[in-house]
């Protein structure tokens, strides 16, 4: 939380007000909603509540974390609800023991291979995804809505549309601890919440540390130009969309250990919600602009208020309501907030530059009236 | 030709309606874009009935002028007198509702749509039941005869040929009953046979009364359609005269004027070895299939040697610069770079190899507009301060502020964004970003396009220095002055292939002949 002062301090000292809340709307936003659900009821502000809430924000936190790396690539990835149920459902299935009737025995991986299978699964997914987009063009929105689809029916088909109920295993199997990948708490916090916060600061190290971080943001910002800065772009895209299914897939784990169940439409319309929690906190859907900071500061605005509505009993129908015109009104800030950078910057950077133009049109005119001015001269 | 207007016309006012006088007419218009002065106080007629052919380099300010003549944009100061009565239109759609049309040199047709609709779009002929599409097809069956191009109006503009294509564009002027047509470069993309339909449809249109401005570079080309010929030179008008006063020669001389020094080629220092060489490059292209857009190729580069490749538009430059450093597949030849084949190589490891790219379109393709001064320098060498995972912001800002410096980029710092910063400086973040993973050869498609003269100069005083210090530079540039400057050679390209080769000593009369000739003979 530090970079957020930063980013909003550093530009230019005296800064007005309605910049700041501009710029910092995501947190101001949070602020908000926890003062007025804490005046409305006298259970929001509490510690358990928090924690308990944090836990339902951690699974839209982790698939806005993969949706933003997506978005930063001017990409967009509608398959991450569908991906989650069917993570669910896999790791459910790997629960029940996978029978190889050909041996005749029935296979109980421990837990730690089941997680690891089903991220590589959410991986497989998320490739499929991205060779469709990055080689043979197909656009993001077609492809994962297609995906949307198919993760869906799988998921369906695997169980019949029937939910996996046991997920706790057994001791003699060796594959208990399910309940460990976001039902149970460490140090009193929800696993999930750990979850997320690790997840989070790695997207935030690979984001702002590392040579993938910046491919990511030339991607989104120019193709072209990154292409021929060296960028690998099409490696990047499909990396992208490898890792927000893989944050899929580690939400839909969260998810089933949280509920200890796996059902086959778990995560549906969440998509949605994660699109929503990157959008709120700033990112540009062209690509391009976003961080992990803000994007967890969106799931937490999200997560926050739809909770909140419901402890002070707001219908489920108006919770929907508030919303859609939470996201709508972000996005309008969005639009506001990129319009304004370009207006604000063109007279400011007059100023800055003015100087250097003016000599160099100086020194344009006379050579362009009489003759040769030694170009040497003006610098 | 009945006309004895020489250069008295300038100052007309407006006579009896005989073919030759001056039916549009700019008076000491000026335009100005912040600090840049594009046309400085221009005069110009456009004459009843004839060809007026506008000549002048890249950046002269023809197209700043044509937009004004037809209500694209509006002049800074100045007045536009359309048969002596002073006009001011404030679109294009009021501009030709006074009779005025422009043909853009991209053509501005849907290519879905027919012949017919496109003709009508957007003047779609009412009837009683919605569209007449009946009448319009009839209107645009009659247009097309008179133009001796019996094109079906159903058929799809897709499915013409890029001349026939034209050819619709005119139609669409001519039935919005303009009166003056502006054509900018309207034969830079076509065949020589194409070229030749053209010139008969535009002699038709002056039979009719219809006066044509004409905007080309192909010079030879333009003198034997043109009646009057006005140059312009950085923003001024520098010579007028009917066609029968001039020549090719005079044409050049008023264009090109005493030019502005930028620099001289580098010496005292001994050349490399070969750096760069191609070997029987060709190059499909992209628009016309079958053809190719670089043909059968070679040219050598030694390291400290500064290569200028001229061109006019589609000659093939920018195809055979993008296809060397791997943004285009090669159809056929190999790239060599030290020696090493590199044409099976990804844009990234051709960079790695020390072989790079500033490309044309800055905006496009050389910056990424989210990302600050510093981030855009840092990208294309990030590798070298890559630590295991991660980056050092250290490593890092110090490649970023030493960019700055040796490229001399006017800037608040690398945190600056890249919207602040002028045309000039960049380019040369742009040039700074190649520079930095310390490349051996470097290619730079139109360096100085779009960046004033001063910038330009200290763009080539770049290039000059890092020749001196054994890097291979080519550069390629549709302005002939910029040849005479910094490069040891000019290679003149013309329809993909090399026309001629030039050392220190070429004049430009040379150059732009080289390069003109083979349109048409």
């Amino acid at each position: 939380m530090t970079d957020f002062s930063q980013a909003a301090g550093s530009r230019n000292g005296g800064l007005d007000l309605g910049r700041l809340l501009l710029e910092g709307r995501a947190f101001f936003a949070l602020i908000a909603i926890i003062v007025i659900f804490s005046i409305l009821s006298p259970v929001y502000f509490s510690v358990d509540n928090f924690l308990t809430m944090s836990s339902h924000v951690a699974i839209f936190g982790l698939l806005s974390i993969g949706m933003l790396l997506v978005i930063l690539t001017g990409g967009i990835d509608l398959s991450v609800g569908s991906t989650l149920g069917f993570a669910g459902v896999f790791a459910g299935f790997l629960m029940q023991g996978v029978s190889f009737e050909i041996f005749g025995v029935v296979v109980y991986p421990p837990v730690w291979a089941v997680v690891i299978l089903t991220c590589a699964m959410g991986a497989f997914v998320g490739a499929i995804n991205g060779v469709l987009i990055a080689y043979f063009k197909v656009p993001a929105f077609v492809a994962t809505l297609g995906m949307l689809y198919v993760a869906r029916g799988v998921a369906l088909l695997m169980t019949d549309g029937l939910t996996y109920n046991n997920l706790g295993g057994s001791p003699e199997l060796g594959n208990t601890g399910f309940d460990w990948l976001g039902f149970n708490r460490l140090f009193g916090i929800p696993v999930g919440v750990l979850v997320l916060a690790l997840v989070a600061i790695v997207a935030l190290l690979a984001l702002t540390r590392t040579p993938f971080g910046r491919w990511v943001y030339s991607t989104g910002g120019n193709a072209r130009a990154a292409e021929l800065s060296g960028v690998p772009v099409k490696r990047v895209q499909v990396s992208v969309y490898v890792l927000s299914g893989i944050c899929a897939a580690i939400a839909g784990l969260v998810l089933s250990s949280q509920l200890t169940s796996a059902g086959p439409t778990a995560g549906t319309t969440y998509e949605l919600t994660a699109i929503a929690g990157v959008v709120i906190g700033g990112a540009a859907l062209t690509g391009g602009r976003g961080n992990v900071r803000g994007t967890l500061l969106g799931a937490f605005v999200i997560g926050f208020l739809s909770d909140g509505l419901v402890i002070i009993g707001v219908s489920s129908y108006w919770q929907t309501v508030f919303t859609g015109a939470v996201i709508v009104l972000a996005v309008l800030l969005n639009s506001i907030q990129y319009s304004g950078r370009k207006k604000r910057s063109t007279p400011s950077d007059g100023t800055a530059s003015s100087p250097q133009r003016e000599a160099k049109s100086r020194g344009a005119e006379p050579a362009a009236e009489s003759t040769a001015v030694n170009p040497a001269s003006q610098s | 030709m009945t006309d004895e207007s020489a250069m008295s016309h300038n100052d007309d006012t407006p006579r009896e309606d005989v073919a030759g006088e001056a039916i549009l007419s700019a008076r000491h218009v000026a335009k100005s874009f912040g600090n840049v002065h594009a046309l400085k106080a221009v005069n110009f007629d456009v004459h009843r009935g004839q060809v007026t052919t506008l000549f002048g380099e890249n950046g002269a300010g023809k197209s700043t002028l044509m937009k004004i003549l037809s209500g694209v944009i509006r002049p800074t100061s100045g007045e536009i007198l359309l048969e002596g009565r002073a006009v001011s239109f404030a679109s294009t759609s009021e501009a030709q509702r006074l009779g005025i049309s422009i043909i853009h040199q991209e053509l501005s047709l849907a290519p879905n749509l027919s012949v017919r609709d496109n003709i009508f779009m957007g003047r779609e002929l009412g009837g009683s039941t919605g569209v007449d599409y009946a009448e319009e097809e009839r209107q645009t069956r009659l247009l097309m005869e008179e133009l001796d191009e019996p094109i079906d109006p159903l058929t799809p503009v897709e499915e013409l040929r890029l001349g026939q294509q034209q050819i619709v564009e005119i139609a669409r002027a001519l039935s919005a009953n303009s009166r003056i047509l502006i054509m900018d470069e309207p034969t830079s993309a076509l065949s020589a046979t194409e070229v030749e339909v053209l010139f008969r449809v535009i002699r038709d249109l002056k039979q009719r009364g219809v006066s044509i401005v004409y905007i080309s570079h192909h010079l030879e080309e333009a003198l034997t359609i043109t009646d009057h010929a006005v140059v312009l030179r950085d923003g001024i008008m520098t010579a007028y005269a009917p066609r029968r006063d001039i020549d090719l020669e005079w044409i050049v001389r008023n264009m090109v004027g005493e030019g502005f020094d930028l620099g001289s080629p580098p010496t005292g220092y001994g050349m490399g070895d070969v750096a760069l060489s191609l070997r029987e490059v060709s190059v499909p292209d992209a628009t016309v299939p079958g053809r190719s857009a670089v043909d059968h190729l070679s040219l050598d580069v030694r390291a400290g040697e500064i290569v200028c490749i001229y061109g006019l538009m589609g000659a093939g430059r920018t195809e055979l610069l993008e296809s060397i450093a791997g943004r285009i597949p090669l159809t056929d030849g190999e790239v060599v770079l030290d020696g090493n084949d590199v044409s099976r190589l990804s844009i990234a490891e051709r960079i790695d190899q020390g072989l790079v790219l500033v490309p044309e379109d800055r905006q496009r393709d050389g910056l990424v507009q989210t990302m600050s001064v510093g981030e855009n320098l840092s990208l294309a060498s990030i590798g070298a301060f890559t630590r295991g995972l991660f980056t050092s912001r250290r490593r890092e800002s110090d490649v970023v502020a030493s960019s700055i410096r040796n490229v001399h980029i006017k800037t608040d710092g690398g945190e600056a964004s890249i919207g602040s910063l002028s045309g000039g400086n960049q380019q040369k973040v742009v040039i700074g970003k190649m520079l930095a993973t310390s490349p051996r050869v470097v290619l730079l498609d139109e360096p100085s396009r779009g960046i004033d003269i001063g910038a330009k100069a200290e763009v080539f005083g770049l290039l000059s220095e890092g020749a001196r210090q054994g890097l291979a530079v080519v550069f390629s540039t549709s302005e002939v002055g910029e040849c005479l400057s910094i490069a040891h050679r000019v290679v003149v390209m013309s329809r993909g292939r090399i026309a001629a080769e030039f050392g220190t000593g070429a004049t430009k009369e040379e150059i732009m002949a080289a390069s003109g000739e083979a349109v048409v003979a």
